[in-house]
């Protein structure tokens, strides 16, 4: 059978994609990651008489194209987590939700099943010898913070190993989804991870849109770019200053959480609310903006960029703060990669990948994404002060954009009736990284299967990565650093 | 060292003298909503529409149950006769749940925390923080309050790193079953008299989890809940309002 490979922003009917026995599907896995292709979604279509039908979609970030085959129902398949550890969390979660044995899988265990509140209690990673030690912190965390679970195992002050076990914040999201009224879709989503609610908004929409054919005018395009620059802006600047905190440089700690709620006030002055919740819709979105309030925004994003910058500024020139951030918590070029990290934390690693230069959302756009190549808490610093620099900019122009024209009559518009039997995905570059939502859709209007992926998902391996053999009074700083979500991961 | 100097001085003193002086809040800020008593007949669209079931009709008016609206304000913009209005009102914490339902007509301020006015607290509040299910907002909101513009220590409210330090907790999301026993476990480690305070519209009630197999649909009933503060999340400002309501300290 050939393969069927797509534009990424085609949808696709599910019953033109080729269909594998196990064996052969597993085949078909091993060589499109052996070609270099990057993992976008390993997931079940269905379940029937204990077996499990899976839907595989890789994506070629050079020729922008998707490659999708299905396999037939199975309940066993060869694992690959050993080979492609990019592979092993999908592998994790099929045997959780659906009972898909994976045998050779290094360490079979449920991603979601919190370790303390289920029957099939699962083991830690122990390491056994004299003056080996164990720490264990959480769920619930000492500061105002999404509540998991950290197991390290240290050797007098060195981590020889992290393990990190959620699922505590586990919603059952991606069920509610599937039973969810169309209304309630995109709050649901919006709250998939709080504070990328334009990211994972925007990714809703953009699927919708490329299931129903729907087009979106110029002007709703710029409202939305605005308001996930935003998004990134806000967040960039408050984990710059939560890495301030943490190095214990409390100027820009401090000033930085000022300044990160000046740039909330401007997504409340667009939206009416801090987060940008119901500013993205099916189609377009909810607000718009007259000269009057582009002006106001135009102004207030003056003063958050000088502020913004001067404060970054500072830190980045003591040079107390500098040698706190440099060599702690690498993670190489080569572990990312095989660990398909995304985001800021693979940039800082030397990876190239944005979803704004692999997969953009209107065509023409030439991004250039962020890079650093020492992987280590300060590349991760560097990246987030050139994307931030990079986001002022995008933002001044969208606003600017906006102030010529003028605006569109915004009504409330009925959900899109969907076709039956179609797949799509949406890739958006959220502020952690790439957001991937995937949907199958049934012959009801609704979806079959819909899968919402955080840059979370594949990022906490990071952070464990980052661990190994640094201290564990590192832990805070390179948690920071990489500001992952919690809820983002357990849905 | 002369830089930090420098740029200290350009960063200016930015806490507000809040209460004494109001916020700013944006022109399509969305706070407590404003029902007027029109004849709805069988128009229910913004029933139907409402992401959290938070409407229903009481009398033939819309009522909406702040303890379950997220304040998108889909609601306001279906319906044909405009009957339904968020306003500028950041004040939408209550001590009592049921009068988070507002009615056609509605206005009164929400009732205010009686059993809290022990002295106990008034100048001193320590709460410990736990996060349920949150989806890291209500979260953020709350966490906002220690930065510079709202300064919540010189009110003498601090959020501490132990349930023993604490004198009550604060809860956000739809308390996942993962997450139940450790809720539990916290407010049990809380010394008596203790307060219990729901931000946002999940703990409340579940919020858009309320009929998540996942979830228990907020706060459960034996852990009783002294002050709710609706919204998804909440404004900042309504929750600092709530919390001051919480110690009379206005």
């Amino acid at each position: 059978m050939t393969d069927t490979t797509f534009a990424y922003h085609q949808a696709i009917a599910l019953a033109d994609l080729p269909v594998y026995e196990a064996e052969a599907f597993a085949e078909k896995l091993g060589s499109c990651l052996a070609q270099g292709l990057r993992l976008l979604c390993l997931t079940a279509l269905a379940r029937e008489a204990e077996k499990t039908s899976l839907l595989a979609v890789f994506t070629n970030d050079a020729t922008q194209k998707l490659t999708a085959f299905c396999a037939k129902p199975l309940t066993s398949l060869p694992s690959l987590a050993d080979s492609y550890p990019s592979v092993q969390l999908f592998e994790r979660e099929l045997f959780e939700d659906y009972g898909v044995k994976f045998p050779g899988h290094p360490w079979l265990k449920p991603v979601r099943q919190t370790p303390d509140n289920t029957p099939q209690r699962y083991p830690f990673f122990r390491t056994d010898g004299r003056e080996v030690h164990e720490v264990a912190v959480g769920p619930v965390h000492a500061g105002i913070i999404e509540p998991g679970h950290f197991r390290f195992q240290c050797f007098g002050e060195n981590v020889l190993n992290l393990e990190i076990a959620l699922g505590y914040q586990h919603r059952g999201l991606e069920q509610c989804l599937l039973q969810a009224k169309p209304s309630a879709r995109l709050p649901l989503l919006e709250c998939a991870a709080g504070d990328t609610s334009i990211g994972h908004a925007l990714a809703h929409a953009v699927l919708m849109e490329r299931l129903t054919g729907l087009t979106v005018s110029d002007r709703s395009w710029h409202l939305r770019r605005l308001a996930l620059e935003l998004e990134r802006l806000a967040n960039h600047i408050g984990d710059l200053g939560a890495i301030a905190g943490d190095t214990g440089f409390l100027p820009t700690s401090s000033w930085n959480g000022r300044i990160r709620g000046d740039v909330l006030t401007m997504t409340a002055i667009l939206t009416g609310n801090r987060f940008g919740r119901g500013h993205i819709a099916v189609g377009g979105v909810h607000n718009d903006l007259d000269a009057e309030l582009c002006a106001d925004l135009i102004h207030r994003l003056d003063f958050a960029r000088r502020d913004a910058l001067g404060s970054v500024k500072v830190m980045l020139t003591s040079e107390s703060v500098l040698d706190r951030l440099r060599t702690t918590g690498t993670v190489s070029l080569k572990d990312a990669k095989a660990l398909g990290l995304v985001g800021v934390c693979a940039k800082a690693a030397g990876v190239v990948c944005d979803a704004r230069l692999t997969a953009p959302l209107r065509p023409g756009q030439n991004f250039i994404p962020a890079k650093c190549e020492t992987g280590d808490v300060l590349a991760r610093v560097l990246v987030r002060e050139e994307e931030m620099r990079a986001s002022f900019a995008m933002v001044e122009d969208d606003l600017c954009a906006l102030e010529e024209g003028s605006p569109e009559e915004r009504g409330y518009a009925p959900s899109p009736i969907l076709p039956t039997g179609m797949l799509a995905v949406a890739q958006v570059e959220g502020f952690r990284g790439e957001i991937v939502h995937l949907a199958v859709t049934n012959e009801h209007s609704g979806f079959q299967v819909y899968k919402v992926i955080d840059p979370s998902f594949h990022n906490w391996q990071g952070l464990a990565m980052a661990l190994r053999d640094n201290q564990i009074s590192d832990f805070p700083l390179c948690n920071k650093s990489f500001n992952l979500s919690y809820c983002g991961y357990d849905l | 060292m002369f830089g930090i100097i420098k740029e200290r001085f350009h960063q200016k003193y930015r806490t507000l003298d809040f209460p004494a002086k109001e916020p700013f809040l944006p022109g399509r800020f969305k706070g407590r909503p404003e029902i007027k008593a029109i004849n709805c007949a069988n128009c229910h669209i913004c029933q139907d529409l409402c992401p959290t079931e938070a409407i229903q009709h009481i009398d033939g008016h819309p009522a909406i149950d702040l303890g379950r609206c997220t304040f998108c304000g889909a609601c306001a913009q279906c319906c044909p006769q405009k009957a339904i209005a968020f306003g500028r009102n950041y004040h939408v914490a209550s001590a009592d749940r049921k009068a988070l339902l507002v009615k056609a007509g509605d206005s009164a301020a929400f009732p205010t925390p009686q059993a809290l006015t022990k002295p106990l607290f008034r100048r001193s509040l320590k709460l410990r923080q736990v996060s349920c299910g949150g989806c890291a907002a209500c979260e953020a909101d709350t966490n906002v309050l220690g930065t510079l513009l709202y300064d919540l220590g010189r009110f003498g409210i601090d959020f501490v790193a132990s349930p023993r330090h604490a004198d009550g907790i604060l809860v956000t999301g739809p308390v996942t079953k993962n997450m139940a026993p450790a809720l539990f476990d916290t407010y049990r480690a809380v010394p008596d008299p203790r307060i219990v305070i729901a931000v946002g519209s999940c703990a409340i009630s579940g919020g858009l989890f309320a009929t998540s197999s996942q979830c228990l649909g907020g706060i459960p009933e034996e852990i009783p809940v002294d002050l709710f503060v609706p919204g998804c999340p909440p404004n900042p400002w309504s929750i600092l309002a709530g919390l001051l309501e919480l110690q009379k300290n206005r």
